[in-house]
């Protein structure tokens, strides 16, 4: 039965013919660019490869799909940590091995040159982001946000807020956005009194809510006046506001940030080339080049060794990146084990949360 | 013919019993029939039959504890529920987790659980990374790991998920759920969901199946008596937008619906609404409603118009020079010709809206999505047994409809066209 499951999935399954020897997903917009920047054309040029780059809203939601068919049409993707590790856990990622990865540019074994977590049993860091929340400069005048309690105040900042649509990320910012400390977020989440408390400050603002999904929309949204200020993933806050001239400020404080990362789906069409280009593009030059074409934080230590300058010749890129000492006074790290435990549950309530008035 | 053996069997030129040639002729005719329809009977077969199929299967099969943990499916099916687990059953599942450490399969077990008792993932992953290392007594050793392996609730989630056929995923899908003893509950009143969106997307598509027929109804009209020359013309008016990309345009009524978009310009230089009173008809229920009838509209008109083209306009005549007024006229003459055309647009325009998928997506916001949108995100976060429960009764509705449908109206009274 299962043989016949799989075989008439397939068969519905559209097939994608891919004429390029390597496939990267990723999450399109300013990111995706760097990405292909960074990565897939020096990669393209150094090895004579072909390498093309798909967009996607969140490229580790086709997975499951592609594998269970057997038809995986791409070889790497950029997914979030703790979809990492739950793609990995359910055995549809193909493992990889730290010992194959390079050493950091000033000899470090891998091992060591990565920071703690940035390396999985099926994953590779590239890079540190983090959810902030930003505002358009132009229009606050007078005051401005500088806490995550700010973007809750409708009465000193009245106007539309812009919010990622979905569990992971918000509650962890309402709970801090209440005055609760990082280091205690998860701990009150793990209680229903403390997940209520999240969703009544979510409440708060619920009807001035708007829910956006793709990275690109939220500085879309900022530069087109439909919100004040919206959370963002800060690279996609940063190229708008460095690369295009926008207006636009960051608040570092109350973010999540987390790691990114570079993984193989289970039967990849060319997995060797696959591990390949993980290997060239988290190497300490790969970690450097995407960092410099968006503010995300390598998460090799000797990738920051030298200085790095944004793609533009001037700016510093050292005091925008997420891991930048300054930034990281009232920040959270996102914590996988929550969210792979949680995630479902989470998502059912907020998706009840948001559809019953 | 009473008497068979009496009678001397009609025979064919070649000698044999006409019965039996007839019977050949008969068959050769029907395989033929068969084999002209067989292609299609099997692209039907493999692109609808099939697919349903696994749909359903799915929706009440989820191995990812039963395969994987066959010790404890055994201890299961010796011990009846409401049986302690005693240290035969932790034995079970230490002896499963090492096979599932082996062969990496502890994170699709732990999924499985997962859907019956939230919060119970790590715990599988987390014991199945030191499995090695249990020792007997397997009971005190994995409490000792974590106390949750003491809890009714794990061992009752464990029983229901050891079983591959399961109904958990419907539970689920009309907001229920299984309590520790094995009773059905309902879910705690913030994650009630699924019965709401049922009912809401029922509704909204009702709502926009009567926005469409009294919009339709005086265009199919002025479409049927219009001369040849000027209907083509209103007819290419209707088809045009049919013709155009269904992305292109729901976009195009986000640029003029937003709330930075063309309509509320003109209302604020207009002067009817101020700055701060900008109207909110985008990414709500509103934005939903009108998308969706615009997008639905020509699937009211076509079948309107096919039919009222086919009424002779002298029986409305007739009726008036007989003295009926012409809301008379209207409501007893001719509305009721029009029915086999209402009934078919309703029901296509109903069952269209029921599925509909991309534009909620794209325009309905928080409280504008419908439950195809919540398939959708199941099916993102891998929960497809709950995706398939949820399109499972979609279809059963749909159909239950259809049978109503039936039972009032008669479908044989259907006119597409």
């Amino acid at each position: 039965m299962k043989k016949l499951l799989i075989l008439s999935t397939a068969l519905s399954a559209v097939a994608f013919s891919a004429s390029a020897d390597l496939t990267v997903m990723s999450w399109g917009g300013a990111y995706g660019a760097a990405q292909t920047e960074a990565h897939v054309k020096p990669w393209s040029a150094a090895t004579g490869n072909v390498a093309v780059m798909l967009d996607s809203d969140n490229p580790a939601q086709p997975i499951k799909a592609m594998v269970e068919a057997g038809n995986v049409t791409i070889d790497v993707a950029s997914v979030e940590y703790a979809d990492a590790i739950r793609l990995c856990d359910e055995g549809l990622l193909e493992t990889i091995d730290i010992a194959t990865l390079p050493a950091g540019s000033d000899g470090t074994a891998a091992a060591d040159d990565f920071l703690p977590g940035a390396v999985t049993d099926c994953g590779v860091s590239t890079d540190i982001w983090a959810n902030v929340y930003a505002y358009d400069n132009s229009k606050l005048t007078g005051t401005v946000p500088t806490l995550a309690s700010d973007f809750f105040d409708l009465a000193a900042f009245p106007g539309k807020r812009g919010l990622r649509k979905g569990a992971k990320g918000n509650l962890e910012f309402a709970l801090m956005g209440d005055g609760v400390a990082p280091a205690d977020v998860y701990a009150m989440l793990a209680t229903p009194e403390g997940l209520d408390r999240a969703f009544a400050k979510l409440d708060t603002i619920k009807d001035d809510v708007v829910w956006w999904e793709a990275g690109a929309q939220p500085p879309q949204l900022l530069a087109d006046g439909e919100v004040v200020m919206t959370t963002a993933y800060n690279g996609r806050i940063f190229g708008a506001a460095i690369g295009e001239g926008k207006p636009f400020q960051i608040v570092w404080d109350g973010q999540v940030y987390e790691n990114e990362m570079y993984v193989v789906p289970k039967g990849a069409p060319n997995k060797d080339m696959a591990m390949e280009f993980i290997a060239y593009a988290t190497s300490t030059e790969g970690l450097r080049a995407q960092a410099m074409q968006i503010s995300y934080g390598p998460a090799r230590k000797s990738a920051m060794l030298e200085e790095l300058v944004y793609k533009d010749g001037t700016t510093v890129m050292a005091s925008h990146l997420p891991t930048a000492e300054a930034n990281l006074t009232n920040a959270l790290l996102s914590s996988f084990e929550f969210w792979v435990d949680k995630d479902a549950e989470l998502n059912e309530r907020f998706n009840a949360w948001l559809a019953t008035n | 013919m009473s008497d068979g053996a009496a009678i001397d069997l009609l025979k064919t030129s070649d000698g044999r019993p006409l019965k039996a040639a007839l019977a050949e002729a008969q068959r050769r005719a029907k395989r033929r029939a068969f084999l002209l329809v067989a292609p299609l009977l099997l692209f039907v077969i493999l692109t609808f039959i099939l697919p349903i199929g696994q749909m359903l299967h799915r929706s009440v099969y989820h191995d990812g504890l039963a395969a994987n943990a066959p010790v404890l499916k055994a201890w299961f099916e010796a011990n009846p529920e409401g049986t302690a687990p005693d240290e035969a059953a932790y034995a079970a599942l230490a002896a499963d987790f090492k096979t599932m450490k082996a062969a990496k399969t502890a994170g699709i077990a732990g999924t499985r659980v997962n859907y019956t008792l939230p919060a119970t993932r790590s715990l599988f992953t987390a014991t199945a990374r030191v499995a090695d290392k249990l020792a007997p007594p397997y009971k005190e050793a994995l409490i000792a790991l974590d106390e949750k392996w003491a809890s009714p609730e794990v061992w009752g989630a464990l029983r229901a998920a050891s079983s591959a056929y399961t109904i958990d995923f419907y539970l689920v899908s009309v907001d229920l759920e299984r309590a520790a003893d094995g009773t059905i509950q309902k879910v705690p009143e913030n994650t009630r969901i699924y019965i709401y969106l049922f009912v809401k997307t029922f509704l909204l598509s009702g709502l926009i199946t009567l926005t469409c027929l009294i919009l339709a109804f005086p265009v199919a009209h002025l479409l049927a008596v219009l001369p040849m020359a000027r209907a083509n013309l209103l007819m290419i008016c209707v088809l045009l937008p049919f013709w155009t990309s269904l992305l292109v345009r729901t976009t195009s009524w986000i640029v003029v619906l937003q709330s930075q978009g063309v309509v509320n310009d003109l209302l604020i230089a207009l002067g009817i609404i101020g700055e701060d009173g900008r109207l909110a008809m985008m990414y709500n229920q509103t934005g939903t409603i009108i998308v969706m009838t615009h997008v639905l509209l020509p699937f009211m008109i076509l079948p309107l118009y096919s039919v009222m083209k086919t009424i002779p306009p002298s029986y409305a005549r007739a009726a008036r020079s007989l003295g009926a007024t012409s809301w008379t006229t209207f409501r007893r003459i001719y509305l009721p010709q029009t029915l086999p055309g209402i009934g078919a647009g309703a029901l296509l325009v109903f069952i269209l809206a029921v599925g509909y998928y991309i534009t909620p997506a794209l325009v309905g916001g928080a409280d504008g999505q419908l439950i195809s949108n919540f398939i959708d995100f199941h099916m993102d976060k891998s929960n497809w047994s709950l995706a398939a429960a949820l399109s499972a009764m979609l279809l059963a509705g749909v159909l239950v409809l259809y049978w109503l449908y039936d039972r009032l109206i008669g479908i044989d009274n259907l006119k597409l066209g």
